[in-house]
């Protein structure tokens, strides 16, 4: 019995712990962010792939372009529709979706992920500065 | 038998808690480094490999040098070392966690360090090194573990231990081979490409390795009521000494071809580390200091007189120790990055964070090492009493 | 042993078979839902790209005769690359760079060489090898050879920082971002990224401009002291400067086969 008193406090400490972070937070959860379309990017109607796909499977794409490009030095992108475009972050993406802070970020810290692209890829390419 | 590392005297809690408080300081140096990058430390563009690299070589040594009870035990039934093959199982553990410890800490971007499973790369060595060390670490701790515990129930290890047994013994030679290979392919770095790197390391680590396991045996005989044997400790000093007059030996067959065949590109290196280079020569005292110890240690150990004092020994020990250290853990890798690849001199000097994270991560090893020791002290306390 | 324990350890062994197979289930039904949608999806180079069995350069060092012959090549490398300057000589990174012939020759000089040829600048970057010593070392394929064209290529993605191709490298063409290069770039080129910190970096061959039909930048403002073409192609410009001069190349001796020729 004293050795079983041990291990139910441990348990009690170790629950506590482990449950700390939901029950702090509860009540708290933070809206459902809404993404924030640039006029170029309303005016261009689909982006590279469908909404659904993009909103879904857009990390997939980055990662097969920042593959292909890198790696096989291929460029261009061709989507089902046959439409061309030149595989870049800064300088596709972007260029439409300038606004970086309404766009991918928003939902990035809601979703709580922390992509590193932009340590090396520049945010703001259309800005002079 | 893990909860045998957790009771203990007072003095062993001290001691423990000592190393925690410097790990806790090298952490924090770590998460500066981690923050800044690796601009903290001494190492620059032409002398990238630094002080973390040099004890990562220096304790793949150690971590080898374990064979050297384990092989006369289990392949030649040599009674003697039943003792203390469990101590040198338990060193080479704690010695290789050290190692994966130091290449972790001397990435720019450890976050990535599982891309080296996720590509594998069969014609990278350090592909090789990652599998020889997780292997090695792995094998002692199955070996030690089983044996040690069959031990303390009394009855003979289980048969299925056996393979491993006889596994770890060539894979201890492979730890260092493979370590060696890292430097002795490299196009263009004189001073590590030879084919007796890698018997070089062999010999140096299977005298450090040993000397440090000694050490350790007198100060548990001290310190504990297990005796590890007069007959072991002597047994492995004869191991030391031969070792170290071996280190030196292929020591000397390099400078012989380095400096007869008189090219420059191998040469140099040997003369920054010894003579100094172009006005540089902040490892002179050092490599002169390593060498003479060497010698000293050889003195000492191969006239049976000083060696079977035990105080001397002692000494002795740590003399070898101590030159190893300073061959390998200080002048071996800087001295191939000097003169680098355009014959330019910039000399490497250790900062003042590095050498603190360093020697966490000696702590680390030092922790590991108490507790795995405490836990066989405690079981052979036990069986003997 | 006991039977519970061998219980426990027959639920592991089977956990880890299932989890090892799931990854390879579900790649085949992925493969099978993408079958459709993606079937489309393809990848190309563009138009106006350049293409080599093995990009090539040919150097012609009796053009440059004082800093100011190189330093405009210089700076136009690093500017488009956004190559950061740090103030610290132990932090410097450079992807192309001017020093002294018996640094950029060690072991292949003459005693009493012309005065002219023993100070003039010698332009040393990436060699590009044939046989490259740091693709060989790094355990991650981060930097490899490209197939297509030869170029010896860095994937800042997946370089973990371990810096063996730095020691591999016989040429000490490689830099290590010890620390944040961006505060360090006077004027960022915004059509091309920059370096995080940790990763090991240095001469591209300019792939980016190849990709659409340009020469690589320090070529473009050498006005023709440097030549750039196919090593493979008898036609080329390369092999003609090749053939018709004495070239010397860096270290040769140790079969890396450099692929930046020396007119000296």
């Amino acid at each position: 019995m004293k050795k079983s008193k041990g291990v139910i406090i441990g348990i009690i400490i170790f629950l506590a712990v482990v449950t700390f972070p939901f029950l702090y937070n509860r009540g708290k959860a933070a809206p459902v962010p809404e993404l924030v379309l640039t006029e170029t990017a309303k005016a261009a109607q689909q982006c590279v792939r469908s909404k659904d796909y993009m909103q879904r499977e857009h990390m997939k794409i980055l990662d097969l372009w920042r593959h292909t490009v890198v790696r096989s030095g291929e460029r261009v992108y061709v989507n089902p529709q046959g439409k061309e475009f030149n595989m870049s972050l800064s300088n596709t993406c972007l260029d439409c979706h300038s606004n970086k802070a309404e766009f991918c970020d928003r939902c990035h810290d809601y979703a709580s992920v922390r992509p590193y692209c932009w340590d090396c890829h520049i945010d703001n390419p259309k800005e002079s500065k | 038998m893990l909860e045998l590392a957790i009771r203990g005297s007072k003095k062993y809690y001290g001691w423990m808690l000592l190393l925690l408080g410097i790990i806790g300081v090298g952490f924090l140096f770590y998460l500066k480094q981690l923050d800044f990058g690796l601009g903290i430390t001494g190492m620059s563009r032409d002398v990238s490999w630094g002080f973390y690299i040099a004890q990562f070589t220096f304790l793949v040594g150690v971590a080898a040098g374990g064979v050297m009870v384990v092989l006369p035990y289990y392949l030649h039934d040599y009674k003697v070392y039943g003792r203390v093959t469990i101590l040198g199982e338990f060193l080479a553990i704690a010695a290789v966690v050290m190692c994966l410890l130091f290449i972790i800490v001397d990435l720019g971007q450890p976050m990535r360090l599982f891309n080296v499973p996720l590509y594998p790369t069969p014609n990278s060595v350090l592909f090789w090194d990652m599998i020889v060390l997780n292997g090695y670490l792995f094998l002692n701790i199955i070996v030690g573990w089983n044996v040690l515990e069959a031990e303390r129930n009394g009855v003979h290890y289980q048969a299925w231990v056996k393979p491993f047994i006889y596994l770890s013994i060539p894979w201890a030679i492979s730890i260092h081979t493979v370590t060696a290979y890292l430097y002795a392919g490299l196009p263009g770095r004189g001073f590590w490409l030879t084919a007796i790197l890698a018997p070089r390391f062999l010999s140096s680590a299977f005298a450090s390795g040993p000397a440090l396991l000694i050490l350790l045996c007198l100060f548990i005989r001290k310190t504990t009521n297990f005796d590890p044997g007069r007959e072991a400790i002597q047994t492995l000093a004869k191991t030391v000494a031969y070792a170290i007059c071996l280190n030196v030996f292929f020591f000397l067959c390099e400078i012989f071809t380095v400096f007869y065949s008189q090219i420059p590109e191998h040469m140099d290196h040997f003369k920054y580390l010894f003579v100094g280079l172009h006005g540089h020569g902040a490892y002179v005292p050092w490599m002169w200091t390593s060498l003479a110890l060497m010698v000293l240690g050889i003195i000492l150990l191969v006239n049976p007189l000083t060696r079977k004092n035990e105080g001397v020994l002692a000494v002795a020990c740590v003399v070898i120790f101590a030159g190893t250290w300073i061959d390998k853990g200080m002048g071996m890798i800087s001295g191939g990055f000097v003169p680098n690849p355009l014959h330019e001199v910039s000399e490497y000097i250790p900062s003042v964070p590095e050498l603190i994270i360093s020697l966490a991560v000696w702590c680390v090893g030092f922790l590991v090492l108490s507790a795995l020791y405490k836990i066989a002290v405690s079981v052979k306390e036990e069986t003997r009493a | 042993m006991d039977s519970s324990r061998r219980q426990i350890l027959k639920f592991f062994g089977i956990s880890a078979l299932a989890m090892s197979t799931k990854p390879v289930l579900d790649a085949f039904a992925a493969g099978q839902a993408a079958g459709d949608a993606e079937a489309n999806e393809h990848t190309q180079s563009g138009p106006d790209a350049l293409k080599a069995r093995q990009w090539a350069m040919v150097i012609d060092t009796r053009e440059f005769h004082s800093l100011e012959d190189v330093e405009p090549l210089i700076e136009a490398c690093h500017k488009i690359h956004n190559v950061p300057h740090l103030p610290v000589k132990r932090h410097e990174i450079k992807w192309i760079w001017e020093t002294e012939y018996k640094h950029a020759f060690p072991m292949k000089g003459a005693r009493f060489m012309a005065e002219d040829l023993q100070h003039r600048p010698i332009l040393v970057l990436c060699n590009h090898c044939e046989n490259p010593p740091c693709c060989r070392a790094c355990p991650t394929q981060a930097t490899f050879k490209r197939e297509s064209d030869g170029i010896v290529l860095m994937d800042f993605h997946r370089c973990i920082g371990c810096r063996f191709c730095m020691a591999a490298c016989p040429f000490g063409a490689r830099s290590f971002n010890f620390r944040d290069p961006r505060p360090f770039i006077a004027e960022t080129n915004k059509q091309f990224p920059t370096r995080a910190k940790g990763v090991v970096e240095k001469c591209n061959f300019c792939a980016e401009r190849l990709a659409v039909g340009q020469q690589p930048a320090c070529v473009e403002a050498s006005e023709d002291k440097i030549t750039f073409g196919d090593l493979y192609d008898p036609e080329s410009k390369v092999r003609e400067l090749i053939k018709t001069n004495y070239t010397i190349r860096r270290k040769q001796s140790l079969g890396t086969e450099p692929a930046i020729y020396y007119i000296v």
